[in-house]
């Protein structure tokens, strides 16, 4: 690790400020990812802006019927939270489904959001990696990718999003903050992650010295049967081969309301359009879902050693799905 | 950030928190020459120690290194097996990922700490959860015990503070206590990883303890 | 050769110190912190010192520009092959590092860094900048893999192909037929420690401190290749975090610590990282297996053919022994157990828990299993049925065989007469449910090691020999053996291990180590025993002493076939949705002589049967062709079982009486957990979905991949 300067932020502008001063500089919240890529010599930032003790650790029930989620709320406590708890189970479950205890009770919301990659040659600098090192190549697209993307990759890159709670939040609409020397904006969870395309040294749409601030949970989506199941190589502590988040919402016996997001299988949580729109006044069945299923997975092009993934989250989604059409809480 | 750090801050501050919840902006991360090192001032066991850290020193390494204190283990110095495992203000961590000079104002307990002071010891000089591993050989080369005890600890407190676990009935009533079945406690302790396979009697060990 | 069931809670003959479940003597250090390993030795003006490994396959280094790393605050030095102190050659290859510019694999060490701290020597690793001279390189098993031969022989010294009647012949005159083959991936041992080493110049004197299974093998290696009397050399491992195997001899972090230490003539410490050690501390070769068994219609075994093709490294020979349970198991006339091994440029295989049969195992019981399928018999009752007389390569007799009796015993227990044979007969919603078994076989291994024993005048006793307790127990155990030995209670005994400056002893590996210790400390004790019988008064200030050296009786040749047995048992529960498989309940019935101390055994095999779960679902690792590396090099991509994965496991034994192994009558249990214990895990998995698997792990992908091409 290269030696680095630490600043501590008292405010949100401090750290725009400092981040400004030191281009090279990272923030730092819970760490847990950024300070591993620093070992392994992938982040090389010539600072730390220490954003933890930011007051963005809070959980509030906005007037509109949605919530805030400070950036630097553990993932421990947010998934703890009697409020997403009742609200949205999906994002209480995926979170627990992640890391360990240790990790969650250090991991912040903005941070899990920003994670990068587990993929192998990622993380390894003597070998060629297009997101780590534009132009030297992809390891992985001719190498050990049977964890690898099957879904929107490209001849760049073909890496997955390893987190489950990103997943959840693109399921459930969930609306991203950001802070940056350009002022604030807020981007769709599902559309914070990017596809690799060629630039896959781009994880998400936020830009230089850009900070998450929070995320909005809407109201949209608030008390609907929501769930999220994941499939992995070890009971815990593991990441997901494919994972699966959804909240549906039945009315009259036709689904009215379908958020569906893919885990595990591509650069970003997956949301899976095509399915939600072919279920939206469908009869909820158990045939209605393999169908919308199979008709988002029509997309899907697996690398030599992954066809797996398609099967799995194909039966993962149904079964996800079909779990709560039948409103039987969610089983792992 | 400029200027040495002048800690102001009292034992009983730093126990209660103040000094962490306190705006730092006034040099915490102060740099004694270099700029890549800041005076950080860390409760360990009950007793505060002021450094000079290194930015880059990870509270394993301070622990390990500067303070001498070599209970908490390094298994893979990536948060990947647990071993490092002690409680920063109360709450079970990985402490090979948490750099030192963030953590100014925390309080820290390390496998060391545990049987310090009169309360949870049984009369031995164990703590009562030290005294079940040995009751119960939930341990064999010993490496990922500190990790395990600290991180056993912190998951029962979790319980006891309502945090569900994946294993956890969804439809469990948001704040009130988990009771720590075998599953739950087997999947709390996930993070610790044990190559020895000493898991059914760490479990067994755990289960002693509980109230 | 009475055997009874035993439940290892009472001792078996109260008031002897053998055989009770006596506390860890070290326990308390363990629990609260204090236990002191070989990174830990805080000696003043230490520095610490980082690996740099090489980044390609097979080469030349071209050269090494350290100039950036020292410039780097905190760098003391950087160690290359063009400035490291020269050695003697080591008898062990991979020892020889920064001797010479040849990268025999990726990972290979090429400089060493040594900085005041952690962070500058690892930074200063991260700025060496190393040019090479890339070779073409080839790191791909494969069957038919151009250079697989036959070596002369396997690990362990076992022949590499015995060939008994008309192997061929009888295969194919057989009325039942099972033709199959296996491939069990390269696997890490991870011990939770990684390797680490202190050493410590003090004039010409030489201290070190290391993680290893056996300090006196380290300084002979020591002592040899720096050239220093063996005499001004002291090695210590106190306590070490597991082994495995992996620490049964020196790894390149002790001649890199003891190398620095001359060089910069302070105090260093070489911790190698988690990544580091899939590369440089040997791993299980990947071993692929085709298992022809021939039977008659009543089950018995007409003919036995296994053969294993694995890997080896360019720079040394290691053949794991796959095949040799086979020699072991069964009887049968005819018969052929072969070795093949193709050398790659892949980094040097080693000792992981029970090598040979560990893979072996699980190839031949899974074959076993596929073969009562064919029979439709019931797997135990086939297993009876090929229970031999006498050893059926070497035709010696056992010293005592116990495995009906296990096999029986865990079948009574794991209630496998409520079994309903037929696969996929058991279904809960999306799980499919199944019971599996496995026979385990290890062989009984000892040998010769010195010790002494002292009474001191205040009525207590110290005991002396080099054993290292790498998690097994060993200095309870010693305690034990003495406490009986002397006629004292266990806490007159004091017990002294892990250390050169003690009587010198073989390292803990191959399930010798309470075998071959705890002989000499038997023989010492009862001298001791003797000359204080002969003693009248007080004793002398000094105390009396008495030394064994076991050479000559340890080693002696035995005219008696020597093996612990075992069987396991398990339940596993497979989901249609996803491809899980998880283990919900393990047990096994071991016979292993007599058992020394029924909570630290109990302890070993359980761990045993652990890793065993691991091997059988989580555990795997992939060589990277176009790289040359593992590509699961760290904990989040090499998947060691966690909690969650491991439900109720129990270990249990079988009390067996056998008076031609040692003076304590026992087998030694660290290895024979694992054994077979993966078999029984995939046994159960076909049981549960009719679909046979033949490659571990049983991870998500194959098992899915599986039921689909099967409709289930």
């Amino acid at each position: 690790m290269k030696p680095f300067a630490y600043v501590r932020a008292g405010s949100l502008q401090e750290a725009a400020d400092a981040f400004t001063a030191r281009p090279g500089a990272r923030y730092l919240a819970g760490g847990t990812n950024l300070m591993d890529l620093m070992k392994l010599g992938v982040e090389q930032p010539e600072a730390l802006i220490d954003v933890s003790r930011l007051p963005l650790d809070t959980v509030e029930e906005l007037p509109d019927g949605s919530l805030r989620v400070g950036a630097t709320v553990r993932n421990s406590d947010l998934a703890a939270h009697p409020v997403v708890r009742d609200r949205y189970p999906a994002l209480s479950r995926a979170l627990l489904a992640g890391a360990s205890g240790q990790l969650r009770n250090v991991a912040t919301t903005g941070g899990n959001l920003l994670q990068r990659t587990r993929c192998p040659y990622f993380q390894d600098v003597t070998k060629p990696c297009n997101k780590r090192s534009p132009g030297s190549g992809c390891g992985a697209l001719e190498g050990v990718h049977r964890d690898h993307a099957v879904l929107g990759h490209s001849e760049h890159c073909v890496a997955t999003h390893p987190s489950d709670m990103a997943v959840a939040l693109a399921a459930l609409d969930a609306r991203v903050e950001l802070y940056g020397p350009g002022g604030a904006r807020t981007v769709p969870a599902a559309r914070f992650h990017r596809l690799p395309g060629d630039h896959p040294e781009r994880d998400t749409e936020i830009l230089p010295g850009e900070l998450v601030t929070g995320v909005v949970l809407p109201a949209l989506t608030a008390g609907l049967p929501s769930a999220y199941r994941k499939a992995r190589d070890r009971a815990s502590y593991a990441f997901a081969l494919a994972s699966t988040a959804a909240v549906l919402e039945v009315t009259d016996g036709a689904v009215s309301h379908a958020g569906i997001a893919f885990g595990g299988v591509a650069h970003r949580p997956w949301r899976a359009r095509r399915a939600e729109e072919a279920l939206l006044g469908a009869t909820p069945t158990r045939a209605a879902f393999e169908e919308a299923v199979d008709l988002e997975l029509s997309a899907a092009r697996p690398l030599r050693d992954n066809a797996y993934k398609v099967d799995l989250v194909r039966n993962v989604a149904v079964d996800v799905l079909a779990g709560l059409a039948s409103r039987t809480p969610d089983r792992v | 950030m400029d200027g040495p750090h002048h800690s102001t801050a009292t034992r009983d501050d730093v126990r209660h928190g103040r000094a962490a919840a306190r705006p730092a902006a006034d040099g915490a991360g102060g740099a004694p020459g270099d700029g890549h090192s800041s005076t950080t001032t860390i409760e360990v066991n009950g007793v505060p120690h002021t450094l000079a850290v290194d930015n880059r020193r990870v509270l394993l390494d301070l622990l390990r290194e500067d303070l001498g204190l070599t209970g908490a283990k390094k298994g893979c110095d990536q948060g990947q097996c647990g071993a490092c495992t002690v409680l920063v203000d109360g709450r079970r961590v990985n402490s090979c990922l948490l750099p030192a000079v963030a953590l100014d104002g925390s309080a820290v307990t390390t496998v060391e700490g545990l049987a310090d002071g009169d309360e949870g010891t049984d009369g031995d000089g164990l703590h009562p959860l030290q005294r079940a591993f040995l009751d119960r050989d939930a341990f064999q080369c010993g490496y990922c015990t500190p990790g395990q005890i600290c991180s056993a600890l912190g998951a029962i407190g979790e319980a006891a503070a309502g945090h569900p676990s994946h294993v956890t009935d969804p439809g469990a009533p948001p704040g009130r206590p988990v009771p720590l079945t075998r599953d739950e406690i087997r999947e709390r302790l996930s993070g610790n990883l044990c190559r020895c396979g000493a898991y059914p009697h760490i479990v067994e060990a755990v289960e002693d303890v509980l109230p | 050769m009475a055997t009874t069931a035993d439940t290892g809670i009472a001792p078996a003959d109260p008031g002897s110190a053998v055989g009770a479940p006596a506390e860890r003597r070290e326990g308390r250090q363990k629990v609260t912190g204090r236990a002191r390993y070989a990174a830990e030795h805080h000696l003043p003006g230490r520095a610490h010192a980082w690996p740099v490994a090489a980044s390609v396959a097979r080469g030349r280094v071209r050269s090494v520009d350290a100039s950036a790393a020292l410039d780097l605050p905190g760098v003391i030095d950087v160690l290359t092959h063009g400035n490291a102190p020269r050695l003697a050659a080591p008898d062990d290859p991979v020892l020889a590092v920064l001797q010479d510019d040849r990268v025999p694999h990726r990972g290979w060490f090429v400089a060493l860094v040594v900085g005041e701290t952690l962070e500058a020597a690892r930074a200063g690793a991260a700025a060496v900048r190393v040019a090479y001279e890339t070779e073409e390189h080839d790191v791909t098993l494969d069957a038919g893999h151009p250079g697989a031969h036959v070596p002369e022989e396997a690990n362990g010294g076992h022949p590499a192909r015995r060939e008994q009647g008309d192997p061929e012949g009888a295969f194919a005159a057989s009325a039942v037929r099972v033709d199959t083959g296996y491939r069990v991936p390269p696997l890490h041992n991870h011990p939770m420690e990684p390797h680490s080493s202190t050493a410590h110049w003090d004039g010409d004197r030489l201290v070190v401190h290391t993680s290893s299974q056996g300090t006196t093998p380290v300084r002979t290696t020591l002592a040899a290749m720096f050239e220093v009397p063996e005499e001004r050399i002291t090695v210590t491992a106190e306590h070490v975090g597991g082994g495995f195997g992996s620490k049964g001899t020196p790894r390149p972090d002790v001649v890199l610590a003891v190398m620095a230490a001359r060089h910069t003539g302070r105090p260093v410490t070489v911790a190698l990282h988690r990544r580091m050690l899939p590369s440089v501390v040997g791993h299980r070769a990947p071993t692929l297996h085709r298992v022809r068994l021939g039977a008659g219609e009543d089950g018995r075994l007409t003919g036995v053919l296994h053969e294993v093709v694995t890997h080896t490294s360019r720079i040394k020979e290691f053949v794991e022994q796959a095949a040799v349970p086979a020699r072991v198991m069964y009887a049968v006339t005819d018969s052929l157990t072969e070795h093949r091994v193709a050398p790659l440029d892949v980094p040097t295989p080693s000792w992981m828990r029970a090598p040979g049969e560990a893979p072996g195992m699980y190839a031949l019981e899974s074959a076993m299993d596929e073969l009562a399928e064919a029979l439709d018999m019931d797997p135990i009752e086939l297993r009876i049925a090929n229970e031999p007389d006498t050893e059926p390569d070497s035709g010696k007799p056992f010293s005592s065989r116990h495995l009906v009796e296990c096999l029986r015993e865990g079948a009574r227990r794991f209630g496998w007469s409520r079994r309903d044979p037929r696969p996929r007969s058991r279904r809960e919603g999306p799980l499919l449910v199944g019971t599996g078994v496995a026979a385990a076989t290890y062989p009984v291994l000892v040998s010769p090691s010195t010790a002494s024993a002292h009474a001191l005048p205040d009525g207590s006793f110290a005991v002396r020999v080099n054993a290292t307790d790498i998690g097994t127990g060993a200095r309870t155990v010693l305690a034990q053996i003495a406490a009986d030995a002397l006629g004292v209670p266990l806490d007159r005994v004091r017990i002294e291990i892990g250390s050169t400056e003690l009587p010198a002893a073989p390292l803990a590996g191959g399930s010798s180590g309470s075998a071959s210790w705890g002989w000499s400390v038997h023989d010492a004790c009862t001298r001791l025993t003797a000359r204080l019988a002969g003693h009248t008064g007080p004793l002398p200030e000094g105390g009396l002493s008495a030394r064994a050296d076991t050479t000559g009786t340890a080693d002696a040749d035995s005219p008696y076939a020597r093996h612990a047995f075992g069987a396991h048992f398990a339940e596993v529960a497979v989901d249609t949705v996803t491809g899980e498989t998880r283990v919900r309940r393990m047990l096994g019935v071991f016979a292993a002589g007599r058992i020394l101390n029924a909570r630290t055994a109990r302890s070993q095999l359980i761990g045993g049967m652990t890793m065993g779960l691991g091997m059988a679902l989580t555990e795997g690792s992939t060589m990277d062709a176009a790289f040359g590396d593992f590509a699961e090099s760290d904990l989040a991509a090499y998947h060691v079982p966690v909690h969650a994965d491991v439900p109720d496991v129990e270990a249990h034994w079988i009390d067996e009486d056998d008076p031609h192994l040692n003076p304590m009558g026992s087998k030694g249990v660290g290895e024979i957990g694992i054994v077979g214990s993966a078999a029984a895990v995939g046994n159960a998995v076909h049981h549960a979905t009719g679909v046979r698997f033949r490659e571990l792990p049983l991870t998500p992908d194959r098992v899915l991949a599986g039921l689909r091409e099967a409709g289930v």
